[in-house]
């Protein structure tokens, strides 16, 4: 009995996980930048 | 931090202006108390801006890349075991997600000990933002745990020793993000979050020594810090990969949520302070 379906789940779990939190960490950082900086440029740096 | 109460009525808004005023304006800042003076070093906004986007894309980077090649070995390149067969490659993903559920929550208590004892600004932030990612990996160690059982033990859960702890930490894990958000001054609820978080310390020996203390269906570590490892090479290289890849994803994971919460945090301090201005 192959248990390959097994594996490839949990490594597809592995790697959504961390991408899914990555990702959205990033965006939430960009976003605050964008607003930041619109709202005063000296925040830029 | 500690919000002070005023007398003039709830501001839940306080601890952000405050931080602002320390962040735009060096001068105004108040001197750190003397019992933490090096640890408040680190407690600027500011400062931790500049180190956090120095080191953020060395550990994204890293942990790209080690995650990569520690999953990428685990699945094609080590070797199946004499017994599990194929099942055994689930333990590159498992046992660095368990690890992670471990450390994070070991992170999350050091901030909470720094935001009672020492009111370090940014440990509340960071207890905060660990919180959602503890509990993430907490539960993909806990679905792959599950997934691997069920061709090895014929079940998907069990009510064993290391199992059942495991789900109390996640539990432990929901409680602080809900905690920590269920009050409107946000100031009480990072203390009862921080409260809550060091009680939970308890259960991370028990997690560790179940398998010691217990009879569990889990066997004991293969891995420890004295005497050698109990698993050959060729699978220890890949997993000490994937551990040190998802050691370095965590952390560029909190890293990033903290500085988006530091800048939105500075954000509705400088929208404040503009409101308060046209008034």
């Amino acid at each position: 009995m192959t248990h390959m379906p097994y594996v490839l789940s949990c490594y597809a779990l592995g790697v959504l996980v961390p991408a899914v939190f990555g990702i959205a960490a990033l965006a939430r950082m960009r976003a605050a930048t964008r607003k930041l900086v619109a709202i005063d440029p000296r925040q830029r740096s | 931090m500690k919000g002070k109460s005023s007398g003039r009525g709830f501001k839940p808004w306080a601890a952000c202006t405050r931080l602002s005023v320390v962040d735009a304006s060096p001068n105004l800042a108040p001197p750190p108390p003397p019992s933490g003076r090096g640890l408040h070093r680190f407690a600027n906004p500011g400062r931790f801006l500049r180190l956090s986007g120095i080191v953020l894309p060395w550990l994204a980077a890293g942990g790209v890349g080690l995650t990569g090649l520690g999953l990428g070995w685990g699945l094609l390149g080590a070797p199946a075991d004499y017994q599990q067969g194929d099942a055994v490659r689930i333990m590159y993903v498992h046992v660095p997600a368990a690890q992670m559920a471990l450390a994070g929550y070991l992170g999350l208590a050091l901030c909470s000990l720094f935001s009672i004892v020492w009111r370090h600004p940014l440990a509340d932030l960071a207890a905060v933002e660990i919180g959602p990612v503890g509990a993430a990996f907490t539960a993909l160690c806990l679905a792959t745990g599950s997934i691997w059982g069920r061709p090895m033990w014929g079940t998907w859960w069990a009510w064993d020793a290391r199992m059942t702890s495991v789900l109390i930490l996640f539990f432990l894990y929901l409680g602080h993000v809900a905690v920590v958000r269920a009050f409107d001054d946000p100031v009480r609820g990072y203390r009862a979050g921080a409260i809550l978080a060091l009680i939970g310390v308890v259960n991370l020996p028990v997690i560790k020594f179940s398998v010691d203390w217990w009879n569990t269906l889990h066997q004991p570590a293969s891995i420890g810090l004295t005497g050698a490892p109990a698993m050959h090479v060729s699978m220890l290289w890949p997993l000490l990969a994937a551990s040190l890849g998802y050691a370095c994803l965590f952390g560029a994971i909190v890293v990033a949520r903290i500085r988006a919460a530091v800048l939105e945090r500075r954000l509705r301090g400088l929208l404040l302070n503009r409101a308060e201005a046209a008034r």
